[in-house]
């Protein structure tokens, strides 16, 4: 595989122009996300209303072009949507970056499917695999953790 | 030099990265290891293996009297003055562990001050950071300037009647500013504070000599000297050897151990606990004669013609940075890439087969000074060549194509 293949353009695009990168307003979850290895820092705020939906996601963070496209990536695929779909969509997304299985999710539209499937070729590098993976541990810790920080290597 | 005929003698770049031959410039890290110590540790396994200082049948005299002999070497190697005053620790981090632990058990009381700098390798802070919590010291911290070395003045003036000790890097593993040692002794001396030296980033490429630099502490690293993992040396100045208490107890440390009272003997033993890492001091012994047989003075003289070669080059790409530019700098070119994160930048070139190193480098404070959260490096070795720098500019400019800036 060539390096290309890691480094695709919508990568590029989503690393340079990072989408949903603010905090978002009236945001009632967040949480830290630090990977102390490398130095990837990533902050994801939510705001989840009474019926659990993503009504808005938002990340700040710094990092490298694999981490903060996954952060943008990730906003932009969850955001509005159901929290339990967002979870089964990021164990989809985890199960395709650890184990190189494929995105099974129906819900998806090619489009988004194509997004997600653009950061499989992390898989072949495994010191890059928790670049890729961090915001979306981050993001379930968010709703679902009381750690508030996930830590890559605890 | 014949970089050829130096590579010949590392079985590592036999091997292929990424299909590419190996260009390896992560020296500072870790550096790679000629095949005569690869060789001493096997035959060492093979021939002569017993647990030392114990036990009296014949291979365990043999192999006490190699590992004793490398201590004799080292001992020549650094020029110190007293056998007992070469300590062999697992690796550099331990070395100044034992002396933040044991001089600063003995030494250092509350509101006392340690002196480091914004240089400083975490392995040569975080030690401190010990004492400080564990007696209520302070640490000074000596500032950098814009070139990324550290100025005697800077820390001339933090120096104050409460200083217990001042501990340094000799060469920074980032900017690879070489610091004025000796003149800091003396500036020390005159005060008699102890300094100590983290030598990580000397030992391997300068002329090192106890008795010449004068200073109270010198922690090596090994690996780094083209020797074996797991060793580390912490020259220890006699009149400090003989008076700070044991560091780590178990066995092989002690004289007498009786129900009521324990005694011990003198350096090294007393700081030598526990079965150590034999093969890989006596393979360590290989590394010494490898730099002897090249020479420190053509070490010396390569590197920095290679490292002068690499600094134009690399200034030619007008998207690199490259990070401090001290007067006297050792084989270390740390650098960042505009729009471009040290990580994607390790990664693309690790496909061309040239690695480095992308982080902080154990040097988050420096880091922070800086405004960065991270940076490349790449440092030499002996076995680095013109070509081998080509190669990291080419896959340089690969890495502006890659994100098209």
């Amino acid at each position: 595989m060539d390096i290309k293949e890691l480094y695709q353009e919508i990568i590029l695009d989503h690393g340079k122009n990072p989408r949903n990168k603010s905090i978002c307003k009236d945001f009632n979850k967040d949480a830290k996300g630090h990977n102390p290895l490398c130095g990837d820092k990533v902050h994801i705020f939510l705001k989840l209303n009474n019926e659990k939906k993503l009504e808005d996601i938002s990340f700040e963070g710094e990092g490298c072009a694999i981490s903060m496209a996954s952060a943008s990536i990730m906003t932009e695929i969850i955001k509005g949507k159901q929290f339990n779909i967002a979870k089964k969509i990021q164990e989809d997304f985890l199960n395709m970056i650890k184990e190189g299985s494929k995105l099974n999710m129906n819900s998806l539209t090619d489009t988004e499917n194509m997004t997600m499937m653009s950061l499989s070729g992390v898989k072949r590098f495994p010191m890059r695999v928790k670049c890729a993976t961090l915001a979306w541990h981050t993001f379930v810790e968010a709703v679902e953790g009381n750690k508030k920080i996930v830590n890559t290597e605890n | 030099m014949d970089t050829k005929e130096i590579k010949s003698k590392f079985p590592i770049f036999k091997n292929k990265v990424n299909g590419k031959q190996l260009v390896y410039l992560d020296s500072a890290n870790s550096s790679q290891k000629p095949k005569t110590v690869i060789d001493r540790i096997s035959k060492f396994y093979s021939k002569e293996f017993s647990n030392i200082g114990r036990s009296v049948h014949s291979l365990a005299v043999t192999a006490t009297n190699r590992f004793e002999e490398t201590r004799d070497l080292v001992q020549k190697y650094i020029n110190a003055k007293y056998r007992e005053e070469i300590i062999f620790t697992k690796n550099a981090t331990e070395a100044i562990n034992l002396v933040a632990s044991t001089y600063g058990e003995k030494f250092i009381e509350m509101g006392d001050e340690i002196l480091i700098t914004d240089l400083e390798h975490h392995a040569n802070y975080v030690p401190w950071h010990f004492i400080r919590e564990k007696k209520g010291a302070i640490i000074k911290f000596a500032k950098c300037n814009d070139k990324g070395e550290v100025d005697i003045d800077e820390i001339k003036k933090l120096i104050t009647n409460k200083t217990k000790i001042i501990a340094i890097t000799h060469i920074s593993n980032v900017t690879g500013a070489i610091m004025p040692i000796k003149k800091i002794v003396d500036l020390a001396s005159q005060k008699k504070i102890p300094v100590l030296v983290d030598g990580c980033q000397g030992a391997p490429h300068v002329k090192v000599d106890m008795q010449e630099l004068g200073c109270d502490f010198y922690a090596i690293s090994c690996h780094k000297m083209y020797g074996p993992t797991g060793v580390g040396i912490l020259y220890a100045k006699k009149k400090w050897a003989d008076v700070l208490p044991p560091y780590q107890g178990g066995g092989g440390m002690i004289e007498e151990v009786k129900k009521d009272n324990i005694t011990f003997p003198g350096s090294p033993t007393k700081f030598e606990s526990g079965t150590l890492q034999t093969a890989e001091v006596v393979g360590f012994s290989e590394s010494i004669k490898f730099i002897e047989d090249v020479g420190i003075k053509n070490i010396m003289k390569h590197e920095k013609e290679i490292l002068e070669y690499g600094l134009e080059k690399i200034k030619k790409n007008n998207s690199v940075k490259i990070i401090g530019e001290p007067k006297n700098r050792g084989s270390i070119i740390s650098f960042t890439i505009k729009g471009i994160h040290p990580h994607d930048i390790a990664t693309i070139l690790d496909e061309d087969g040239v690695a480095i190193r992308a982080g902080h480098h154990c040097c988050q404070i420096l880091h922070d000074k800086m405004g960065l959260a991270a940076s490349a490096r790449a440092s030499l070795g002996i076995y680095n060549s013109k070509e081998d720098i080509d190669i990291l500019s080419n896959a340089i400019k690969k890495c502006n194509k890659i994100f098209n800036n």
